[in-house]
């Protein structure tokens, strides 16, 4: 095999092609982030943050903080023209309620079926922590998740079944990897994209489990 | 005459009984009512349960009211972060009870409290770990037009500690910014509701079309001065006036 994986900014690209023009969009904290940076300037998205924004913009300029303004991940950020502030209550309603297009998070395994484990590794002494991550799973229109295939380890973090504690029961409809891009669901894996030099024959391999094309 | 304006803190938060289920607002850095949190240690109520998002961050506000031994058990979405080393250590000692719940369902459990809802459906968390009561038994699910909920139970308090930007003497709030977060829906759940803000004004100095929290959901209010780099800070703003 001779290829090479996407770096985290081309991944981040990548999902954010397939962002459409008009989507209200949630970006979950870590890789999922650095999705905003990739829109293109002239397509308009709206990004929701889960404590109470929409029309979220980047973040400020050093010296511009403003620590009553901040996203999920508590970082400083601006409002757009146009933005929005809103109780949480009501930031979960726009979520459950169905009124999301699309929300982007990481994951530690998805199953073939759509099944997400994100949220706890369900190790012993391990603090449990779940924030926002099963009302977004279940709530968006569509989920989708982007990471790294493999773990360190190098087993592949889609699987048959998630070992990991679930965020959300098939939820997951498509899968953006440093390898590949997959729809999930219950017709199983089907292949939308793989990087150059990677053969679908090799990415089977590395899953372990049948593809479509 | 309607007066809620206390001229303290102390005398905002006196009289929160030991045992007492206390709401603290705030996410991250925004709408954290510091003030408050540090009244309420120094008022010295205990065995008290506290419903936030998070445990506490460094060694101030909620952290040192942990540390400081006065809460029995949390309800909150996610205690485990980078500086939430207080809580960490009570709850690797058994000293501290956790309830965890997603975000959302802690978010509408709280609001149904106020608004006299006795349980909701909801499809966050269905066949997860945390459809489960403490116990382990499963909480009650149901299947209504083809998707799957899980029923939740309101979060009533006796105490909100919440943090808005002005108000008047009735106790109409308005927020700043992502500062409002959990505010307006614990200050509905709460027989008793403490606001602090940073600008009092005279009756009908608000906007009445820009009221976030109604007068009635307020018990107590009390102006507190900004603090520029903390949490409610605001460095800009601050500067130009």
């Amino acid at each position: 095999m001779s290829y090479r994986r996407r770096s985290k900014d081309e991944l981040a690209a990548r999902v954010a092609r397939d962002i459409p023009e008009g989507a209200v969009v949630n970006l979950g904290i870590g890789q999922p982030t650095r999705v905003a940076n990739h829109i293109p300037a002239d397509r308009e998205v709206l990004l929701h943050s889960e404590n109470g924004i929409l029309g979220m913009g980047p973040a400020p300029a050093a010296g511009l903080e403003d620590y009553d303004l901040v996203n999920a991940g508590k970082q400083p950020v601006t409002l757009l023209p146009g933005g929005s502030y809103f109780h949480h209550t009501d930031s979960f309603a726009m979520m459950r309620g169905g009124h999301l297009d699309i929300c982007v998070l990481g994951a530690y395994q998805v199953s073939t079926g759509g099944d997400l484990a994100n949220w706890h590794t369900g190790e012993q002494g391990a603090i449990p922590a779940v924030g926002g991550a099963m009302d977004l799973a279940v709530g968006a229109r569509e989920t989708w998740v982007m990471m790294d295939l493999l773990t360190k380890q190098g087993q592949s973090k889609v699987v048959a079944a998630c070992s990991y504690p679930l965020t959300g029961v098939a939820c997951v409809k498509r899968i953006y990897t440093d390898h590949c891009t997959l729809a999930c669901g219950p017709q199983g894996l089907m292949l939308l994209d793989l990087v150059t030099g990677l053969s679908h024959a090799e990415l089977e391999q590395l899953i372990g489990l049948p593809i479509a094309s | 005459m309607i007066d809620k304006i206390a001229a303290s803190v102390a005398e905002a938060v006196a009289g929160i009984p030991d045992g007492a289920t206390v709401m603290i607002g705030g996410f991250g850095t925004a709408g954290i009512p510091n003030e408050l949190i540090a009244g309420l240690i120094e008022q010295g109520a205990t065995g008290l349960t506290v419903v936030n998002n998070n445990a506490g961050n460094g060694e101030q506000g909620l952290a040192a009211l942990l540390k400081a031994g006065r809460v029995r058990k949390i309800i909150c979405s996610f205690p485990r972060q980078a500086d939430s080393h207080v809580f960490d250590a009570l709850y690797r000692s058994g000293q501290i009870e956790l309830e965890l719940v997603p975000q959302g369902n802690l978010s509408e459990r709280i609001r149904a409290a106020g608004a006299g809802i006795g349980a909701f459906y909801t499809p966050t968390g269905y066949g997860t770990d945390l459809a489960k009561n403490p116990d382990g038994s499963s909480k009650e699910t149901r299947e209504i037009d083809g998707r799957h909920y899980v029923l939740e139970y309101p979060i009533h308090g006796d105490v909100a500690l919440i943090k808005a930007e002005r108000g008047d003497r009735w106790g109409n709030l308005t927020y700043r910014k992502t500062a409002r977060n959990f505010g307006p829906s614990m200050a509905m759940a709460c027989r008793r509701t403490i606001a602090s803000v940073h600008e009092l004004v005279p009756l009908g100095g608000l906007d009445p079309e820009a009221v976030v929290t109604p007068a009635l959901f307020v018990s107590r209010i009390v102006e507190v001065p900004r603090q520029p780099v903390q949490a409610g800070g605001f460095i800009q703003e601050v500067a130009k006036r």
